[in-house]
């Protein structure tokens, strides 16, 4: 036995130096965005968010790759605010196929649509807009990000499940506000619920001092609800609400009970060891647009490894084929819509301090996979480029 | 169990082999519960480290060695007592391991470290650390020594050292997530779990190349949700019991034909296991409800469910002396 095994050492390592190196190149692009100003400074915003996901997403590749011959290398381009992003995108598309996108949706639709990007795989990490989902797709284009669909058919599973049935909403005043506040509007449709008041949260007080006067007077005239959403997606104003409504009501949305991506209270499914790795890395907690980026560049390395080849096209068909699966350490696995490159995803409902729920809930079905209960379905799709 | 001690079981099997206790890891409580195999009741519940998932005995069952993973380090205690007698340089987040055949050498996956640590449990040293891929779990040691195995989860991969040398000479691929590892048919087989694959493959240990690949199919279940974890072979030397997560279930493999037999309802989330002395009951761990059912093995029925600790996860048998 063991002159076998010794055997195989020396046949094995042949096979390993004989085999040659295939290089992975992916290129983080990042259209730089000033932070919009907020009431409290409690959170700030890190430098490094999204990048520090995609570099420990690169270490996980590595390892793997150092037991098969693939060397990925992981060129962070970050643009300032007035910077030239198509330019970038340009010159990082002459060096590598392989893009992850930080960047909002019309920059994201504008380098999709350059010649270089022609067969390129894009993967957005930072636009849950709908239409990049549907009419403004792009073949080249795949998303971990969750879409703002997700996220809100998530939210109002829950309230289903709970028979939270009577919902109210304030909407503050940023875009993407409006963007979520429609998507949850579109949701509670979805599932049959009603959204029976909203109201716009357009003040300019400082509510740091004064919430417990304005808040209850704000949602008195709210009518009876079961929960109120919050839309705040900039987190402005509504860490001041809870516990400040004039009816003693639970508060979901941007606030209270949140559906994100990723939370640092994920500690299921193996996810302390992600959670773990990340802190080490990085020296903070993994945020949900971290995750996008660990995700994406996961995904990258999981076609590689599984193909042996670097190629844009050959890893994108992959990566929709129903062979992909990528361990996301959200207790199954994950994949892509093959009609629109969405990554299909269970969305953690948190609470600051533990998880909640876990969407899609049960009893919410699904003739292929209960992940396709959030966000757009294939039928329903207005995606034609896939 | 391994297979080795499978066979010695099988070899003197007589009637008071099948007296002995389960000793259960609570992940969640830093204790072990010790169920006594006549009475299935849990007679003693003793402090551990923090985070206890592995757990072994020596050959002659006067050690119980515990990964206290969340302490850093592998507590030795001495079963009759219950008491910790010392503690192993571990390396750091030991989460699974495998006593090597001659009683000496523990192989120790390092959770957070990507590293498999082999300490010597005499000299109490570490004799070396071998580079494996990220997250490594599965541990298993072939029945003669020579190869021993660590699955790392988010690699994807099973790594084969040399035991000789504690070089890898192998590292092949699985499916995603893989969790467990074990030696089957006097080391000419071996199998590994895939949590999110959904699989489990075997090799032929003298080639390394796969073999089989086995999928499970529980009725009402979506596939994502059966996720392999821990298996054993039972007493007949070809019918694997694997435990299916969070599908609540365990799989009933013929080991020659690679079919599933038979799906068993056990507990929520099904973890590890272990038989007692003349195998003719199965103990899982369910990690979710946080109880232990008891499984027949010849009729392949639940027949109780012993309420432990929080989160069990690791089960070890030990004759009575």
């Amino acid at each position: 036995m063991v002159r076998t095994v010794l055997a195989f050492v020396a046949l094995c390592c042949a096979v390993v130096f004989a085999r040659a190196e295939v290089a992975v190149p992916i290129t983080y692009l990042r259209q730089e965005v000033p932070p919009p100003p907020v009431l409290s400074n409690l959170d700030p915003i890190p430098e490094d968010l999204g990048v520090a996901g995609a570099t420990v997403g690169l270490a996980d590749n590595l390892t793997t790759g150092g037991f098969l011959g693939h060397a990925y290398t992981l060129n962070i381009s970050s643009v300032p605010e007035d910077g030239d992003l198509l330019e970038a995108a340009r010159q990082a598309l002459a060096t590598t196929k392989l893009m992850v996108v930080d960047a909002p949706a019309d920059a994201l639709v504008a380098i999709a649509d350059l010649p270089e990007a022609a067969g390129a795989l894009l993967i957005n990490v930072a636009a849950a807009d709908a239409a990049l989902r549907d009419e403004a797709c792009r073949a080249n284009v795949l998303h971990t990000v969750p879409s703002a669909a997700m996220r809100a058919d998530a939210i109002v599973q829950f309230f289903v499940k709970r028979r939270w049935t009577d919902l109210a909403m304030i909407v503050g005043t940023h875009p993407s506000d409006a963007a979520f506040a429609d998507a949850l509007r579109a949701s509670a449709q979805k599932f049959g619920l009603s959204i029976d008041a909203e109201k716009t949260w357009a003040f300019d007080a400082d509510m740091r001092r004064n919430a417990a006067q304005e808040v209850p007077v704000f949602t008195q005239d709210l009518g009876d609800y079961d929960v109120l959403l919050v839309v705040d997606e900039i987190n402005d104003f509504g860490r001041y609400i809870p516990f400040n409504t004039w009816l003693p009501r639970p508060v979901a949305g941007s606030e209270g009970v949140s559906p994100v991506a990723w939370s640092p209270v994920v500690e299921q499914w193996g996810a302390v060891q992600l959670q773990n790795r990340f802190e080490e890395a990085a020296g903070r907690k993994m945020a949900p647009k971290d995750y996008a980026a660990w995700a994406a560049v996961r995904a990258i390395g999981e076609a590689v490894t599984r193909t042996n080849q670097a190629e844009a096209g050959v890893l994108r068909g992959y990566l929709l084929s129903d062979r992909f699966e990528l361990a996301g350490f959200k207790g199954r696995p994950l994949s892509f819509r093959t009609w629109n490159g969405q990554l299909r995803q269970p969305i953690p409902l948190v609470q600051p301090r533990a998880l909640v729920a876990l969407a899609p809930l049960e009893g919410f079905l699904h003739q292929n996979t209960e992940l396709d209960t959030l966000g757009r379905d294939g039928p329903e799709s207005r995606c034609t480029a896939f | 169990m391994r297979p080795f001690f499978g066979l010695l079981a099988a070899l003197i099997a007589t009637p008071a082999m099948a007296a002995g206790e389960i000793w259960v890891t609570n992940e969640k409580d830093d204790t072990v519960s010790v169920i006594d195999v006549a009475t299935l009741e849990v007679v003693r519940t003793i402090p551990t480290g923090e985070r206890p998932r592995g757990i072994t005995f020596s050959k002659n069952f006067d050690r119980l060695y515990i990964c206290a993973s969340d302490s850093d380090t592998v507590q030795v205690m001495d079963p009759n007592t219950g008491e910790i007698l010392y503690e192993l340089p571990s390396g750091e987040d030991p989460e699974q391991f495998v006593l090597h055949p001659n009683d000496k050498h523990l192989y120790i996956a390092n959770e957070d470290d990507a590293i498999t640590t082999v300490v010597d449990v005499d000299s109490r040293t570490v004799i070396a650390q071998i580079n494996v891929g990220i997250e490594p779990e599965g541990m298993a040691v072939s029945p003669d020594g020579s190869i021993a195995i660590t699955t790392s989860e988010t690699t994807n991969m099973a790594h084969w050292i040399d035991t000789a040398t504690q070089k890898l000479f192998a590292n092949t691929l699985v499916d995603s997530r893989p969790r467990h590892a074990e030696f089957f048919k006097d080391g000419a087989e071996l199998w590994v779990s895939s949590e999110i694959g959904g699989t489990l493959t075997v090799f032929d240990v003298e080639t390394q190349a796969e073999k089989a690949k086995i999928e499970f199919e529980v009725r009402g279940m979506h596939p994502d949700r059966v996720q392999p974890v821990g298996f054993e072979i039972a007493g007949d030397g070809n019918t694997v019991f694997v435990a299916l997560g969070p599908s609540n279930h365990i799989a009933v493999v013929d080991a020659t034909t690679y079919e599933v037999e038979d799906y068993i309802l056990v507990g929520r989330r099904v973890w590890h296991m272990d038989f007692n002395g003349d195998k003719s009951l199965l103990f899982t761990t369910n990690g979710v409800s946080g109880d232990v059912t008891v499984v027949d093995v010849a009729r392949r029925e639940a027949i109780k469910t012993i309420k432990v600790g929080r989160f069990p996860w690791g089960a070890a048998f030990r004759p009575a002396s």
